[in-house]
């Protein structure tokens, strides 16, 4: 059973889509562009470009000298890639990038496999404790990070962790945010499916592997793109559990360019919009799977 | 779904599994978030700030912390924070979503657009959203206010605009991620509803009302649930946006950053844990409650 | 208690593990030096460590550097773990709550007489002296000037070589320097307006005193400025703002900023900033004392102090102890000078002629011989104090008695919190 469903763009038109697989680009509720319609996409663009402005400021600034980057001028009189010789020539931008790609993807490929099991085991089991279960995972959402540091910090550094991209990635691996998410596009799966899963000799966990798990590939992108970013972005944890400057995670390491008087505003600016990049790219790459399929979630109340 | 008797067994098989597959999360939930809190919630009984030195001092804590008026400041200003971010962002991301849905020319390029200021980072966002509220000729708003015929507002200079100046990069920045839920939760909705509605001869607004907003109730739940706890949590944009200080005269401040300030800076880590039990309560209460009203009808 | 007895395991273990960890006993002794991330900080103590291994072969310095925003968490987290440094660099401000939190050792008096200290070192470094023992020394200082950008005072009319000297004639060279849109938009400032910045201290240690008063009582443990002098200072200060207009609160964000556009006239900063403003392009700046009133000079000295810490013992202690003295040699200071901008502690590198009259540093070191550096409890929460201070009467006109009044009241409360616990 593929869940790749019908070609982008090749729905017949009048057909009821199959709730476990759903085409991908955007509803024909709406048949043609009339001129209300384009009215609003007009709006809609000006929106969007409002939306991109202080991005767009900031991609400026990091083209900008110094002594320009207090203009608010888009275009920067003396254009310069100095700021961009200097970030990759300062010791270590390459390697933070590295340390933070690599803990992101290990970090999101443990939160895709244990939160859509426990998701899926919240959504289709039932057994005492349950909802129990479920609150208690979702009630460490609530628990702000910065008290936990301190804890962890210990923690760490009794097991020797300190300094290592395993001390770096512990906290995350596991969230409570995805296992909520994946609960409740499971829950959206007709239990028919599964059944005839376990009818045709399958075990709990091929039930879930083969069965469940690719009914729901575009959660799992939507899931791994915001725990990649929310990784990429994560400061207070990386800065208290590393010292080694080669592991340095990139917040970590731009934040170096703030000191106790000044910040080098234009070397931020240049960090920020070299950060965005790989999370662009991510999003650009899943963005296709993530509105197709998150609708699991609104199929089931 | 109804089991009797004879599936029992199978249930109880069922049970066995699913314990299974919950005991490595579960050992991980326990000792990497739920022993740390315990930790946080002994430590709101003591006077630790740091070093060794933690004596037991009973409910002093929380009895300072009430009389604390920067605490009722902090209070208000969090849930102020709640009030105005989460209506303000799902209305604003529901509208966006529900036209860009009907859009077809450009829509991915549309919806990369409305994503991408979730991509960005804090510190340099704040940077620029600071420079835009500078007074004229600097500040890009106050010369669009201005050159419009309004007169020039303080934003960040003022006891009453800095916090919704603070709060409009937060909501600015989180919208993507609401707008791209609502996107796939409306595509979700089969369209038989629609031609069904379309049948009965009715309009835009019945239909927004009657078919899809009702269907969209699991995708406005989790949206709510989680904006709130989002919002109830602000701190990045804050601490960017007022070097840290939550300004001006604690205008801005939200819990999250009294509790980093309790911490870090003066390092009274008792008085800080009893903070955060402050806001965890609160969290879930709120969390619960929207929970049973949203899930209920 | 379990938590001492679990710390004292600690560092047993960690001396255990180190002498084992070098092979032999004491061949090697590597200990930790630890600052925050500064581009020339760093590259100063890079040398510096590499002088000192070479003259003590026995001892390596691993030194490492921190995000400025976040120094003080990790310490925080590292020492009372076990971890960090043995030699750590701190703002003279955090001393009182380094101790209070077991953090520092007393320097050992046989190698940091209080004598020697207080005969070679400005008398501002007295104040790491604590119940007789001194728990940290600088190797340098800094201070406070007047900053002013020369083009703007040529274009104003003024002689770009002729800053004001007195606090009168400060207000009369601002309001020349400040230019304002037809419809009264701020253009540009005559000076700085920044409390967030380095104007609670001039307020606290110049202005107050220049009008007749102290910040604080002689004990250091009362606030002394709700008096008609500090009123009057306070008045002063703020009428920059409403009166003559001749600044503006959040001008381009802050007043550093501000300064380094070429959009203020003047400003009042700290030789740490000197950097900053040679890497500008095209900001032609001069440097003078603060303006004195009444023929009242007085000047606001800040510095950053290396001590060691609880961690340290047996061969390590040793070492950071060698380590400590040679970053307090007049070569390091002369060093420091050059490479970081910081005014050497020692009086007598710092009043080297060659220093004393340098264009750039003599205003600063000029001023060290006049300074006074607060005991502060918690510089960031009474710099807020201040802050708020000035924003109650300019946001919410305020009188500006009531609002001293109040800000005297609250960082009472702060020096009482730390005094009385």
């Amino acid at each position: 059973m593929s869940a790749a469903g019908p070609p982008q763009g090749a729905r017949p038109p009048g057909r009821v889509r199959r709730a476990a697989t759903l085409g991908g680009e955007p509803s024909t509720r709406t048949r043609t562009m009339a001129p209300g319609n384009i009215a609003v996409w007009t709006l809609l663009l000006l929106g969007g470009i409002v939306m991109v402005m202080p991005f767009v400021y900031m991609l400026a600034a990091s083209f900008k000298f110094n002594h320009e980057i207090y203009e608010l001028s888009l275009l920067p009189r003396e254009a310069t890639l100095d700021n961009y010789r200097r970030l990759f020539e300062r010791s270590g931008f390459p390697r933070w990038f590295g340390n933070s790609l690599l803990i992101a993807t290990v970090t999101t490929a443990s939160v895709l496999f244990f939160d859509s099991l426990v998701g899926y085991t919240l959504a289709k089991f039932r057994f005492r404790g349950r909802y129990l279960v479920f609150i208690a995972i979702l009630s460490t959402l609530m628990i702000p990070t910065e008290m936990l540091v301190l804890p962890w910090y210990s923690m760490a550094r009794n097991f020797g962790w300190l300094d290592t991209y395993w001390g770096v990635a512990f906290p995350g691996l596991m969230t409570g945010f995805g296992t909520f998410l994946m609960k409740q596009f499971f829950e959206g799966i007709p239990d028919d499916l599964l059944d005839a899963g376990r009818l045709d000799g399958l075990n709990e966990f091929q039930v879930w592997w083969q069965v469940a798990l690719p009914l729901v590939t575009p959660a799992l992108s939507a899931l791994a793109i915001f725990t990649f970013l929310g990784n990429w972005t994560a400061f207070l944890w990386p800065l208290i559990a590393i010292t080694d400057r080669n592991l340095y995670t990139l917040p970590v390491g731009l934040a170096s360019f703030s000191g106790e008087f000044q910040t080098e505003w234009e070397m931020v600016m240049t960090g920020a919009s070299v950060a965005t990049i790989p999370t662009i790219l991510v999003f650009l790459l899943l963005q296709r799977y993530i509105i197709r399929g998150i609708s699991l979630a609104g199929l089931k109340a | 779904m109804i089991r009797r008797l004879e599936d029992m067994t199978l249930g109880q098989r069922r049970a066995i599994w699913a314990w299974g597959f919950l005991a490595l999360p579960v050992v991980f939930y326990v000792s990497i978030r739920f022993y740390p809190t315990l930790e946080a919630f002994r430590a709101s009984f003591t006077n630790w700030n740091i070093v060794g030195r933690m004596e037991y001092i009973g409910v002093a804590n929380y009895v300072r912390l009430a009389h604390d008026p920067a605490f009722w400041k902090v209070i208000g200003n969090t849930f102020t924070y709640l009030g105005l971010g989460v209506p303000i962002s799902m209305l604003l991301s529901f509208v966006i979503a529900y036209h860009l849905d009907r859009v077809r020319f450009g829509h991915g390029l549309l919806r990369a657009l409305y994503f991408i200021p979730h991509l960005t980072t804090a510190v340099a966002m704040a940077w620029v959203w600071r420079w835009f509220y500078q007074p004229p000729p600097i500040g890009a708003f106050n010369v669009w206010l201005t050159t419009l015929g309004f007169g020039q507002m303080p934003f960040l200079r003022s006891t009453t605009q800095a916090l919704p100046a603070v709060l409009a990069p937060a909501i600015w920045a989180g919208i993507g991620f609401q707008i791209v839920i609502f996107l796939a939760g409306l595509k979700a909705i089969p369209r038989t509803y629609y031609e069904a509605a379309a049948i009965d001869g009715a309009g835009a607004w019945r239909v927004l009302f009657e078919v899809t907003l009702p269907l969209l109730r699991p995708t406005i739940v989790f949206l709510v649930v989680t904006s709130s706890i989002a919002y109830l949590r602000i701190f990045d944009y804050v601490y960017a946006m007022t070097n840290g200080q939550g300004g001006p005269l604690d205008t801005t401040k939200p819990l999250v950053l009294k509790i980093f300030e309790t911490a870090f800076t003066h390092f009274e880590m008792g008085y800080a844990a009893t903070q955060t039990i402050v806001l965890f309560v609160i969290l879930l209460a709120i969390s619960l409650l929207q929970l049973k009203l949203l899930r209920s009808r | 208690m379990a938590m001492k007895a679990g710390k004292m395991g600690f560092w047993l273990g960690a001396i255990l593990a180190a002498l084992l960890a070098t092979g032999t006993a004491r061949a090697q002794v590597e200990i930790e030096y630890w600052q925050y991330t500064f581009a020339q900080r760093v590259q100063a103590i890079d040398e510096l460590i590499k002088r000192f291994e070479a003259a003590n072969p026995g001892i390596k310095v691993k030194h490492t550097h921190v995000p400025y925003d976040d120094f003080r968490v990790k310490i925080a987290a590292a020492i009372p773990a076990g971890q960090g440094p043995d030699v750590v660099q701190l703002f003279y401000g955090w001393l009182q709550d380094y101790l209070k939190a077991g953090l520092l050792q007393p320097l050992p008096a046989s190698d940091f007489s209080a004598v020697e200290i207080e005969r070679e070192f400005f008398p501002i470094v007295q104040q790491m002296k604590v119940d007789g023992k001194y728990y940290a020394v600088p190797t340098a200082v800094r201070s406070l000037a007047l900053f002013w950008n020369k083009a703007l005072f040529k274009e104003a009319g003024l002689d770009p070589n002729r800053p004001p000297a007195t606090l009168d004639e400060l207000v009369d060279y601002a309001s020349k320097l400040t230019k304002r849109s037809p419809n009264g938009d701020l253009l540009q400032e005559g000076l700085t307006i920044d409390m967030g910045g380095q104007d609670h201290h001039w307020l606290r240690e110049v202005l107050i005193r220049q009008y007749g008063g102290v910040p604080y009582s002689a004990d250091k443990k009362s606030v002394a400025y709700n008096t008609d002098a500090g009123v009057a200072a306070t008045q002063w200060y703020i009428d920059l703002v409403s009166k003559q207009k001749v600044g503006q609160i959040g001008f381009l964000t802050d007043g550093v900023t501000a300064f380094r556009s070429g959009k203020a006239g003047m400003t009042i900063d700290g030789s740490f900033r000197l950097g900053a403003l040679d890497n500008q392009k095209g900001l032609d700046y001069g440097v003078a004392e603060l303006p004195a009133r009444n023929n009242i000079k007085s000047n606001f000295a800040s510095y950053w102090v290396n001590g060691i810490t609880t961690k340290a013992t047996g061969a390590k202690l040793d070492a950071s102890v060698k380590f400590l003295r040679f970053l307090t040699t007049p070569e390091a200071m002369e060093l420091w000078l050059t490479t970081v901008g910081e005014l050497p502690a020692r009086r007598s590198v710092a009043e080297k002629d060659a220093n004393k009259n340098h264009v750039k540093y003599g205003p600063f070191i000029r001023g060290l011989s006049y300074s006074y550096a607060t005991d502060f409890v918690n510089e960031s929460a009474q710099r807020k104090v201040m802050m708020d201070m000035v924003d109650k009467v300019v946001l919410k006109n305020m009188p500006t008695k009531q609002a001293v009044a109040e800000a005297a009241v609250e960082e009472q409360k702060l020096l009482d919190g730390f005094y009385k616990k």
